[in-house]
């Protein structure tokens, strides 16, 4: 390894990762200058913006850059654009939402700005310290969000515990990389391909790293944090945590499986395991909560338990081959498909939430949404679409999300991993289906049916109505993202 | 790309959705153009329907108006309809119940009218694309999209239980489905297409052999997504509380096409995919849709709640399909389409008058009424004629349905062995005479004697609109007792083709299909891990 300087080529590659650090530094200090929200705001959503359309720039320089530690492939630019846009989509619905609290927006942005740039590092990282450096500086910028709302106990709680349960999730995962460094005497992920898949010490390292990542995408038994979290962050950020780091978190895991064969062998049954601990964590524990934020925190485990069902389908396969004889979507697009599709959701499911709210986030139970269809027909709609598109109902991209990760699990034989799901998405209709009960089929409660009309302001209409299409796009016209996703060059170390 | 240009059946699925966006543009108060939209969009989709009937001349089989354009790339979907004599009817049964039932809500509905008219065009979207799907993805889709404008007009229409019973009816109607799809992608991975003429194909010509447990599993995934929609016992629960918390035209359009949608699924799926787990099964099936024939009329001679007793007389009715079905005669199986058919109408026009009788008095207790044929003949007219419809009197649509039925049980052998048909007619055929107690019964205590609660005196006669309504579905009721020969000469030739494709390579030699040529695929996971 020649370890000179960077080539041009090399900025190039982490161009959206630059700009989102630079305008993050230049809101910091902006603020000192000026406290106009609507200059601050529009500094954020162009920052969002630039970053996630230099995509385009780094898309022109695939491979490898810094010797090998980041990869730029059409995997890392499928994850940077998702989280490039959650964070537009977050930054426009957080802009009225920070005005009605009274929170300053541009520490607020700049967090945002570089939660997604940890976010994007994670997405590219083919090195273990530099996915590392991604993973803290994505959870540092999260836990200061989760306790943004300084006045507030819940928010305070929700961040205290996430920072540190979330060190606590790093430091395994560190010593993880530790270990498999001791074991493999490389930390690139492309020279492990030859690692003796034997060695105790690199199996003892994968499962710490495993469980790192576990804690971050809410795997059972690691997501007890999560509702917790979730409730007591300002629900914009809620909106983030759901949709950006765990597609961070999971893209890192799907490179070390692309790229490291020895994480396949042994993290099957892990997979099996956890994925059903997980759907069953989530599910049951949705099915008790009137707390429609605590309902949506709880989703958020059920699904990554679907999304380790096709982990574990993925783990059957690649030792093999990618399976296209079967001729259908590889578990891997099942993933990346599956977390686009949460992605679009969670951010609007939340942003209503957020908006609903009120000042204190005081309305959030399931009898606040009574009658909803009635007070606000437009949010009652999406909010529902949001929802069937989580329960996996056709003509939603949550429906080919399932219908895929269905699929990858089927072609793999894992019958009965199937069933269970099957057996979860039951039971998740129950909740789901349980506030489009309370918005179209109860009268609201008279304190609310008393309230001010409900109205949005223009930026979370757009962010509603962008995720809303798109939900709808992906469900009934998922072709032109597909034949990105079933490129056989999807991930570059891929053998 | 398009492989066969008609787009008749597009049309059909899509012209009420169009229907509905057009009604979402009207104002929310303007109930008279809301409705009068509603009624024009449904009845000229109904006379759409009818050009369908030519399109399936006599004793054609295959599939008619085929379109097939590729959807998704991967997995590979097509857009895949197709019409043929067992789909035919059902459709038009569909646009037809569709405008009775905007009519008979005429003036029942005020809250959120608008809502109720798009849903319930929605709901002939699903229903009518379930019936022209030809691809077992795209029957999935519109199997579920179906679901959710149920679950509103039960859940926001309803009586007072309304959201429990909208609440069961998903998970019910969810916990089939999604086992189905675990089937359909089985069965996809087993032959790379979703297109059922094509598994269909492989199938029969043997290059795709399923073994006995296997076929078992996926028959069983696909059977329970249809048993509890027809709902055959003890899968049935759910099927009272919907029917009696829904609103009328839910309900008629539920009992008339919705259950409907259970038994051509296992004639369409089922019994052709999977005939030798289907042979295995038809004795306990048979069993199971013997209680249900017996239970839910025993259930309905003792119910006090008018609508429950018709909701329950539709698991009797319904269990004379299922057998009829798993007779796998030719007499039996046309029996079975022609039972579906008039149980739509006979059915449908009992909740009608259900529901009129509630307009009025607010109540299904059958104690509330008594001797109404006084203040109301020509409404307890029109009821008679469809009680004795329902309970299968010569001349009327409920007769030819039953007749043909135990005729075929009779005459076949259930189980792969033994000529024990007779037995199970026998026992079936209780529930004939059972039906005519209830049903009759039940219209004593209502019509006839003496009007005993004083408020019932001075109700109102049907309408001139109600009378239109009732003598349309009276007209189609004597029509299809007489004129039978019209539908089953049409129905004949897809009966044939189920039992043709229910043939398998080495069918004769047992009930083991045969080995060697084909690849076998197995539930088991490969023993690598």
């Amino acid at each position: 390894m020649n370890f000179s300087t960077p080539s041009t080529a090399d900025f190039y590659r982490v161009m959206p990762e630059l700009i989102w650090c630079i305008f993050g530094v230049l809101l910091m200090l902006l603020q000192s200058l000026t406290k106009n929200r609507a200059f601050l705001s529009t500094m954020a959503f162009l920052g969002a913006a630039l970053g996630t359309a230099s995509t385009l720039l780094s898309a022109r320089f695939p491979g490898p850059g810094f010797f090998g530690l980041i990869q730029t492939d059409t995997f890392s630019l499928f994850f940077h654009v998702l989280v490039g846009c959650v964070a537009l989509l977050v930054i426009l619905a957080a802009d009225s939402y920070l005005s009605r609290a009274n929170l300053e927006s541009a520490e607020f942005f700049a967090l945002i700005l570089f939660a997604t740039a940890g976010m994007g590092v994670l997405a590219g990282a083919q090195e273990l310290l530099t996915a590392f450096i991604g993973l803290e500086m994505s959870s540092i910028a999260s836990y200061v969000l989760a306790g943004y709302r300084r006045d507030t106990l819940k928010s305070s709680e929700s961040a205290l515990k996430y920072f540190l349960l979330g060190s606590f999730a790093t430091a395994f995962f560190l010593y993880g990389i530790a270990l498999v460094y001791g074991s493999t005497g490389t930390t690139l992920l492309d020279q492990m391909g030859a690692a003796d898949s034997n060695n105790g010490l690199l199996k003892l390292g994968l499962a710490l790293i495993l469980i790192g990542l576990g804690f971050k995408v809410a795997v059972a038994p690691f997501q007890v944090w999560t509702p917790d979290v979730y409730e007591g962050a300002p629900t914009p950020v809620t909106a983030l945590f759901a949709a950006g780091p765990k597609a961070g978190a999971f893209a890192l895991l799907l490179r070390i499986f692309a790229t490291v064969p020895a994480a396949t062998h042994y993290w099957f049954w892990a997979f099996w395991i956890l994925a059903a601990l997980t759907m069953f964590a989530g599910n049951l524990g949705a099915l008790v909560q009137t707390n429609v934020k605590r309902l949506l925190a709880y989703s958020s485990i059920a699904h990554a338990g679907y999304i380790l069902v096709a982990f574990a389908a993925v783990t059957t396969m690649t030792s093999s081959e990618n399976s296209p004889s079967l001729g259908g979507v590889p578990a891997y697009t099942a993933i990346l498909f599956y977390l686009l599709s949460y992605a679009l959701v969670k951010v609007g499911a939340f942003t209503i939430v957020s908006q609903l709210g009120g000042k204190d986030e005081k309305y959030v139970t399931l009898d606040d949404y009574a009658g909803l269809s009635q007070r606000h027909p437009f949010a009652a709609a999406t909010l529902s679409l949001f929802l069937l598109s989580l329960l996996g109902l056709p003509v939603t991209a949550g429906f080919f999300g399932k219908f895929y990760v269905f699929k990858a699990a089927i072609n793999s034989n894992l019958i009965w991993l199937a069933v269970l799901m099957a057996v979860n998405s039951i039971i998740g209709a129950y909740y789901y289906f349980r506030v489009i009960v309370a918005m179209y089929m109860r009268d609201s409660s008279e304190e609310s049916a008393a309230a001010a009309p409900l109205a949005f302001p223009l930026t979370v209409n757009i962010v509603l109505a962008v995720s809303a299409l798109g939900t709808l796009y992906f469900g009934l016209f998922p072709n032109q993202i597909l034949r990105l996703l079933l490129e056989k060059t999807l991930i570059g170390g891929l053998k | 790309m398009i492989a066969a240009g008609n787009h008749l059946l597009t049309v059909l699925i899509f012209f009420p959705a169009l229907g509905a966006l057009a009604l979402m543009i009207l104002r929310a108060d303007d109930h008279d153009w809301i409705r009068r939209m509603a009624l024009v969009v449904a009845t000229f989709e109904f006379l759409l329907s009818l050009l369908l009937i030519p399109a399936v001349p006599f004793g054609s089989s295959g599939y008619r108006l085929e379109l097939n354009i590729p959807w998704i790339i991967s997995p590979p979907i097509h857009y895949h309809l197709g019409v043929d004599g067992l789909s035919v009817f059902l459709v038009i049964l569909t646009t037809f119940l569709t405008p009775v039932s905007i009519l008979a809500s005429w003036n029942s509905v005020h809250l959120r009218a608008k809502e109720f008219f798009v849903m319930m065009l929605m709901l002939e979207v699903g229903v009518v694309g379930v019936f022209l799907s030809l691809d077992l993805f795209l029957f999935f889709l519109f199997w579920e999209i179906m679901l959710i404008p149920m679950a509103f007009l039960i859940g926001i229409w309803g009586h007072e239980r309304r959201i429990y019973a909208a609440i069961k009816f998903v998970l019910y109607t969810m916990a089939g489905s999604i086992l189905m799809l675990v089937g359909i992608l089985w069965l996809y991975n087993a032959t790379g297409t979703f297109d059922l003429a094509e598994i269909q194909r492989a199938l029969q010509t043997g290059s795709l052999v399923l073994p006995a447990q296997t076929e078992l599993l996926l028959f069983l995934a696909f059977f329970l997504a249809f048993a509890i929609k027809v709902p055959l016992f003890p899968l049935h629960t759910w099927l009272p509380d919907a029917h009696v918390e829904a609103p009328t035209a839910g309900s008629v359009i539920l009992a008339g096409v919705l259950l409907k949608m259970g038994t051509y699924g296992m004639m369409r799926f089922c019994l052709p995919l999977f005939p030798i787990a289907s042979r295995k099964a038809a004795p306990y099936v048979a069993v199971f849709a013997i209680i249900g024939i017996i239970y839910g009329a025993l259930v309905a001679m003792v119910q006090p709640n008018l609508k429950k007793l018709v909701a329950y007389s539709s698991v009797s009715h319904l269990g004379f399909v299922v057998l009829g079905i798993f007779s796998f005669s030719v007499i039996g199986m046309q029996g079975a389409i022609y039972q579906m058919l008039a149980h739509g109408i006979s059915t449908g026009a009992l909740f009608l008058l259900v529901g009129m009788l509630y307009d009025r008095r607010h109540t299904f207790e059958i104690k509330q009424y008594g001797g109404l044929a006084t203040p109301m003949p020509h409404l307890s007219g029109f009821f008679l004629f469809a009680v004795l419809s329902s309970l299968g009197l010569p001349m009327l649509n409920g007769f030819v349905g039953e007749y043909l039925i135990l005729l075929g049980t009779y005459t076949s052998h259930f189980g792969l062995t033994g000529g024990n048909g007779w037995k199970y007619a026998a026992w079936a055929s209780t529930g004939v005479i059972l039906s005519a107690c209830y049903l009759l019964w039940s219209y004593q205590r209502v019509f006839y004697g003496d009007v005993t609660v004083e408020k019932n005196r001075s109700l109102p006669d049907a309408s001139a609109r109600e009378r239109f309504i009732l003598a349309t579905m009276s007209v189609v009721i004597l029509w299809m007792g007489i004129g039978s020969a019209f539908l089953t000469h049409r129905t004949a030739a897809a009966t044939d083709t189920i039992r043709n494709q229910m043939e398998r390579p080495g069918w004769y030699e047992g009930s083991k299909p045969a080995s060697g040529n084909g690849t076998i695929i197995s539930l088991e996971r490969p023993g690598n891990r």
